[in-house]
């Protein structure tokens, strides 16, 4: 399934996070992911939450440029070796992974891997034809 | 659309240069019997009220500055009896002393008369509703509007600048029609009214007038399409009258000149020869029918040029192209000039990018010139990858560097968060002490 990531540009000062969580907060939005590319002056904060279009919406109103990205969640088992039978997967497949991060789902034996892929439909069908379990929502 | 005034609008030039000829000579024999400054000014050049026996004498007559104005401050430039005054108006001041106009009851006439031309462009009649959103007071923007909408006989809605609710409030119960104001404050008050839930395209408002500070082809596209209206550029400064010395019809091909008022030329700033029309250089104006501050020759510092094919408006007057920027404004960044305008086209050229800009120039440690140009992210050019971000700035940085010959350091900046004038948008912020 695709998950649908909320994608926020914003400028490298202090406390902007802050601005950005609280407001989610503040509308009980529960973040399931989240991670940030950073650069000398910008950040780009990427994040899963339980209701992604309000939270969207909510953050356009409050001026910040945001949308959503199309990405994959898969179920991965917590042992040695099994992001690498992934990685391998879509090297084999030629489907390049553009970014990733780890969830903060979780269960005794199974992490959760975000995944922004070139071709989402691909990887999504090479994922499931090879056995793995993808995270229909959070 | 209406043309105000056909006559002087649409006149033959064989008319409308006589018309210039005859008001130049009364304009020099005035201002060389009333005005000190001149008579002294004229003499030194060796000029008189004789020496102009065609509109190509004009070179003759010495150039106006601002300075000589703020000299002359306040009454020094009066050509007429203080008793004959109606109305005066200065600039803010804020670079220096302001400089004054001053109105006889004829001038005002003139003035109502060049905004009604300007109004009319925007297709405003009787029976529109003008939201004037200039400043009213000494500044000429309100109170120039003003008399060109009751000249029209269109209903005023005299709001002056700011308290942004406020506008957005009587702009929609009082069903505006045309609104005047600065081009970044038509944006701001599109981007308020968005946030306050009130949807511009329902309102009736149909045109505005746009001027006091320079805007871009790329701004007119985004105002019309955020505000819903026909956005026209307007042309005009304290030193001649205010407003309604140029204007944009509805072909938007460069705005009119009033040149049966307004006598324009086009100099090299450097060395005061007059230009060719369609060369580009300092835009230089004469008052033709002032009776209370007439000017010789004075020296706008915009850079400009006149075109002189005929408009598909029917008007036959000259027009200036959007400016395209001042010789003051002109930045020297490493020994290389430039002025803000060629940022402008070429954030212009980037699709998504906004108009929204400002440029910081600064010394670093190594005591070169740097410059920063601040550019806004809107969601349009947003991706979520950094690659996709970096290609933008190093696109932005790579047409800087080919226009302008300099490169510039790119900040992406968050959607908004440049400060929003509510008067002229200040674009450049000098930090060098030199």
């Amino acid at each position: 399934m695709i998950i649908k990531q909320i994608s926020i540009f914003m400028e490298n000062t202090t406390g902007r996070l802050a601005d950005v969580t609280a407001l989610l907060a503040k509308s009980g939005i529960n973040l399931r992911a989240i991670s940030i590319a950073d650069t000398a002056d910008f950040g780009i904060l990427r994040m899963v939450a339980d209701q992604p279009d309000a939270a969207v919406a909510l953050l356009k109103a409050a001026g910040f440029a945001a949308r959503e990205t199309d990405v994959i969640a898969v179920e991965v088992p917590d042992q040695p070796g099994a992001l690498a039978r992934i990685m391998a997967l879509f090297r084999d497949e030629g489907v390049n992974i553009e970014y990733l991060y780890a969830s903060l789902e979780h269960s005794a034996d199974q992490a959760v891997i975000v995944l922004k892929v070139d071709d989402v439909a691909a990887g999504l069908a090479m994922l499931e034809k090879n056995g793995f379990v993808t995270v229909p929502s959070f | 659309m209406p043309i105000w005034n056909r006559d002087a609008e649409c006149a033959s030039n064989e008319a409308r240069q006589a018309l210039q000829l005859a008001r130049l000579q009364t304009t020099v024999e005035r201002v060389y019997a009333r005005v000190p400054f001149y008579r002294e000014k004229l003499d030194r050049a060796g000029a008189n009220p004789d020496s102009i026996t065609c509109l190509k004498d004009i070179a003759k007559l010495p150039f106006t500055v601002k300075d000589e104005l703020r000299q002359t401050y306040p009454y020094g430039l009066l050509a007429c009896d203080r008793s004959e005054l109606v109305e005066i108006h200065t600039s803010s001041g804020t670079t220096g002393t302001p400089v004054v106009g001053a109105y006889t009851e004829a001038d005002l006439d003139l003035w109502a008369d060049v905004m009604a031309r300007t109004l009319s462009m925007a297709g405003c009649v009787k029976g529109d509703t003008v939201q004037n959103g200039y400043g009213y007071g000494m500044f000429t923007g309100g109170l120039g509007v003003h008399h060109g909408a009751r000249r029209i006989g269109a209903n005023i809605l005299p709001i002056s600048s700011g308290n942004t609710r406020r506008q957005l409030m009587v702009m929609r119960d009082f069903g505006a029609t045309h609104l005047t104001c600065t081009p970044s404050y038509s944006l701001f008050l599109a981007e308020s009214a968005l946030a306050e839930g009130i949807d511009l395209a329902e309102l009736p408002l149909r045109a505005g007038c746009f001027g006091a500070e320079p805007w871009s082809e790329n701004m007119r596209v985004e105002i019309e399409a955020k505000l819903g209206i026909s956005a026209h550029d307007i042309y005009g400064l304290t030193e001649l009258i205010g407003p309604g010395v140029a204007a944009e019809c509805e072909c938007k091909n460069g705005q009119h000149f009033n040149e049966d008022y307004f006598y324009p030329e086009i100099i090299d700033p450097l060395t005061g020869a007059v230009l060719p029309d369609g060369e580009k250089g300092e835009l230089v104006i004469t008052s033709l029918q002032r009776e209370g501050t007439p000017l010789l020759r004075y020296r706008t510092r915009d850079i400009t040029f006149l075109m002189r094919e005929p408009c598909a408006c029917g008007r036959t007057t000259v027009r200036i192209h959007r400016l395209l920027g001042r010789t003051d404004d002109l930045m020297i960044i490493r020994g290389v000039n430039c002025f803000p305008s060629q940022i402008e086209n070429v954030l212009m050229r980037i699709e998504g990018t906004q108009p929204h800009y400002q440029i910081v120039i600064d010394r670093g440690a190594t005591h070169l010139d740097e410059i920063e140009v601040q550019v806004e992210v809107e969601e349009a050019i947003f991706s979520d990858l950094t690659s996709g971000m970096e290609s933008l700035r190093k696109r932005i940085h790579d047409e800087l560097k080919s226009e302008l010959g300099i490169s510039a350091h790119i900040k992406l900046v968050e959607p908004r968060s440049i400060p929003r004038s509510e008067g002229k948008a200040k674009r450049i912020i000098d930090r060098r002490s030199i």
